[in-house]
């Protein structure tokens, strides 16, 4: 789950980790009037689920309280593209005013889940404010990694060979011991699969500050923070997706025209796999669980239908224990209630298999049966190029 | 003898009461399973469709001489229960259960890893060795008892390569679902190493998919180890970066953790990689040929 910049940084500050003086504001007069506050001179940065912001205009430096109305002006509404957000990009619907920090030096830190050791790390770098990636490949000799024990925790000497690793001296290396120390005291406490600050700053005035923060939670933690609902800002998901999560559907929407649904999620990638090497495009990821209830394959389908860009729908259901019979009937009854006239092809296998096609053969709806997933995808892309085989 | 588990294994199932608890302990059970016992803090002494049910694993075993437990327990107290299957020492340990926080997970890893206890999953459909003992969820009529190893991150994609197998008349040593989660018990390499040694499987399928770099860390370990043909699909190669599918652990990652890289490091090592989920059973038989094997 991610959460804005914004965010981030007041969770930080509950840390006791210094920020820069910042208003949130969501109109281009609020804009101006944090730029007067800030005292004219300040950054604009938007407010987006994704990074590499900088690089495609969505943080700024405005002079006055009027330049940051224009820049603000200009963003609001906009479909602002990154490097991470896909050719839609994500709409900027919140701003940050931050007051400008004259800066002394920068760097990165941040503690994420490393998945070869299966324990948490923190990574620093001397190099902050950039791509921490391409740090990685050009200069690894910058990068210092900390794997983390989770039965004594990170300690205050781990911290301070870091800091002292950025070359950090005297109080200031204390000061960021202590900051370490909260960083990995906020990723336990709130559960981040992802805290980071970068670039972590030294002012001229010599203070240390998180200029930019990102936190990702991670998803299976939701039940135990009941603050992390209320911090999502669902202009930045697709409708579907958040449809889609209430009923416990894995859902991704994708760019194609031939609608999935899958039980698992190894099958279903497998399926847009299949589907792509004979020709199609997935329109979406969509996993309804292993299991596969008659429930969740009728609100799948009604999910997938509400997408104008599917053309046709192909259905690739591992019954298992579920029965086909009783599947076909969740499609059937889904079908039938929303009056649809695309191409279908359904797959299914497991127990009741022939009980399940004659139900789908004898419903009128435009279905074939796929005797294989291979076949399943030839067919469905077969009956969207040409209206049948 | 195929590896973790036989027709000598005696099972456990925390969280019994729950619905797929039981569920599923009644389709084992009908398979062919030894299921002993439940475990259901706070219903102990009670029984349920003929299981005897326990407050606590340590009584269970006890009384029941359980070689492995299997876990239903919801992910609040998921973590827990793999730890106090660890406490008492079973061989194995397979969690079902989907969505247990990392940060749990982290602290069962540290652990786990140096207990007596194997864990599989979480997030697993389980293990089943066909013909013998079914200790999981998996549908059982696919299996086919026989030679070929199956090793996956998935649940009904590992369905999809059976049925193929079975299809074609090969059957399966042991199939093991390693779990979809980022912080799983026993690794790819950790299973191969059991299949390696048992002079029950002649071949090993591994099924992996998008995120982390464990298929990388097993094709250089099959390189330089494995003395059996083993044959791969990776699922995602169309999967965009940055999203979760589906599974927890099924993310690319700054760049790291594609299909496509993890299908080239795979054939680097000398692994027969399926080009499409149709043909995972042809790939089994193509690495068996190379390997100059009868089929």
């Amino acid at each position: 789950m991610n959460i804005h910049e914004y965010q981030a940084k007041e969770i930080l500050s509950s840390f006791g980790i210094s920020i820069p003086r910042s208003r949130v504001a969501i109109t281009a007069d609020q804009v101006e009037r944090a730029a007067k506050e800030m005292g004219g001179h300040c950054i604009i940065k938007a407010q987006i689920y994704a990074g590499g912001r900088g690089k495609a205009g969505g943080v700024k430096v405005a002079r006055d309280p009027e330049e940051a109305s224009d820049i603000a002006k200009e963003l609001f509404g906009k479909n602002l593209v990154t490097r991470q957000t896909g050719a839609e990009g994500l709409k900027v619907r919140r701003i940050l005013v931050e007051e400008v920090v004259e800066i002394a030096r920068e760097f990165y830190l941040s503690i994420t889940l490393d998945r070869e050791t299966s324990l948490y790390c923190l990574i620093a770098s001397p190099e902050g404010g950039m791509d921490i990636e391409e740090v990685a490949r050009t200069s690894p000799h910058q990068i210092h990694i900390l794997t983390i024990d989770p039965f004594t925790g990170l300690r205050p000497y781990q911290a301070r060979k870091i800091a002292l690793a950025l070359g950090l001296s005297g109080v200031l290396c204390e000061d960021c011991v202590e900051l370490i120390l909260n960083l990995y005291r906020c990723s336990q406490e709130k559960d981040c699969s992802l805290v980071e600050i970068n670039p972590l700053v030294v002012t001229k005035a010599g203070w240390l500050l998180a200029m930019d923060a990102k936190i990702t939670f991670d998803d299976n933690a939701i039940y135990r923070h009941r603050e992390y609902p209320d911090l999502v800002d669902y202009s930045q998901h697709n409708p579907l997706e958040i449809t889609a999560s209430k009923f416990d559907l894995s859902y991704i929407k994708l760019s194609g025209n031939i609608g999935c649904m899958v039980n698992g999620a190894g099958l279903a990638m497998a399926t847009m796999d299949v589907l792509k090497e004979s020709g199609g495009e997935p329109a979406n990821f969509l996993d309804v669980g292993g299991g596969a209830s008659r429930e969740k394959v009728a609100e799948a389908f009604k999910i997938i239908l509400k997408d104008d860009d599917v053309r046709a729908v192909f259905v690739n259901i591992f019954g298992g224990i579920m029965r086909c019979d009783i599947i076909a009937q969740g499609i059937i009854e889904a079908a039938s209630n929303v009056k649809f006239t695309l191409p279908i092809v359904v797959r299914m296998d497991g127990n009741m298999i022939e009980e399940g096609k004659q139900l789908l053969r004898e419903s009128g709806l435009n279905v074939q049966i796929g005797d294989n997933m291979g076949d399943g995808a030839r067919k469905i892309v077969a009956m969207l190029n040409h209206g049948g085989i | 003898m195929a590896i973790l588990i036989d027709k000598n294994t005696r099972i456990i199932v925390q969280g019994i009461t729950g619905r797929s608890g039981l569920f599923h302990a009644q389709q084992c059970r009908a398979y062919g399973s030894t299921i002993v016992a439940g475990v259901t803090p706070g219903k102990g002494g009670m029984e349920i469709d003929g299981f005897p049910v326990f407050n606590t694993v340590e009584e269970a075993v006890t009384h029941t001489k359980a070689t492995a437990s299997m876990i239903f327990v919801p992910p609040p107290g998921a973590a827990d229960s793999i730890l106090e299957a660890c406490a008492s020492e079973l061989e194995l340990v397979v969690c079902i259960t989907e969505g247990i926080p990392v940060r749990d997970m982290v602290l069962v890893h540290a652990v786990q890893a140096g207990s007596k206890t194997r864990l599989i999953g979480p997030n697993s459909p389980g293990v089943i060795t066909p013909g013998q003992c079914k200790l999981g969820i998996m549908p059982g009529p696919i299996h086919k008892p026989g030679r070929i190893g199956v090793i996956s991150r998935s649940g009904t994609l590992t369905y999809e390569i059976v049925k193929q197998l079975t299809d074609i008349g090969m059957g399966q040593s042991t199939c093991v679902g390693i779990g979809g989660d980022a912080i799983i018990g026993m690794k790819f390499i950790d299973v191969l190493q059991l299949f390696n040694n048992d002079p029950e499987t002649d071949a090993v399928f591994i099924i992996g998919e998008i995120g982390g770099s464990a298929e990388e860390e097993a094709a250089y370990w099959i390189r330089d180890n494995m003395k059996k043909p083993v044959g791969a699909f990776v699922a995602g190669i169309t999967a965009p970066p940055g999203k979760r599918m589906g599974h927890a652990g099924a993310i690319i990652t700054s760049g790291k953790g594609k299909a496509g890289d993890k299908i080239r490091t795979l054939r680097e090592c000398g692994v027969t990689v399926a080009t499409s989920p149709t043909r995972m059973g042809e790939a089994i038989v193509e690495a068996l040929k190379l390997a100059g094997k009868d089929i």
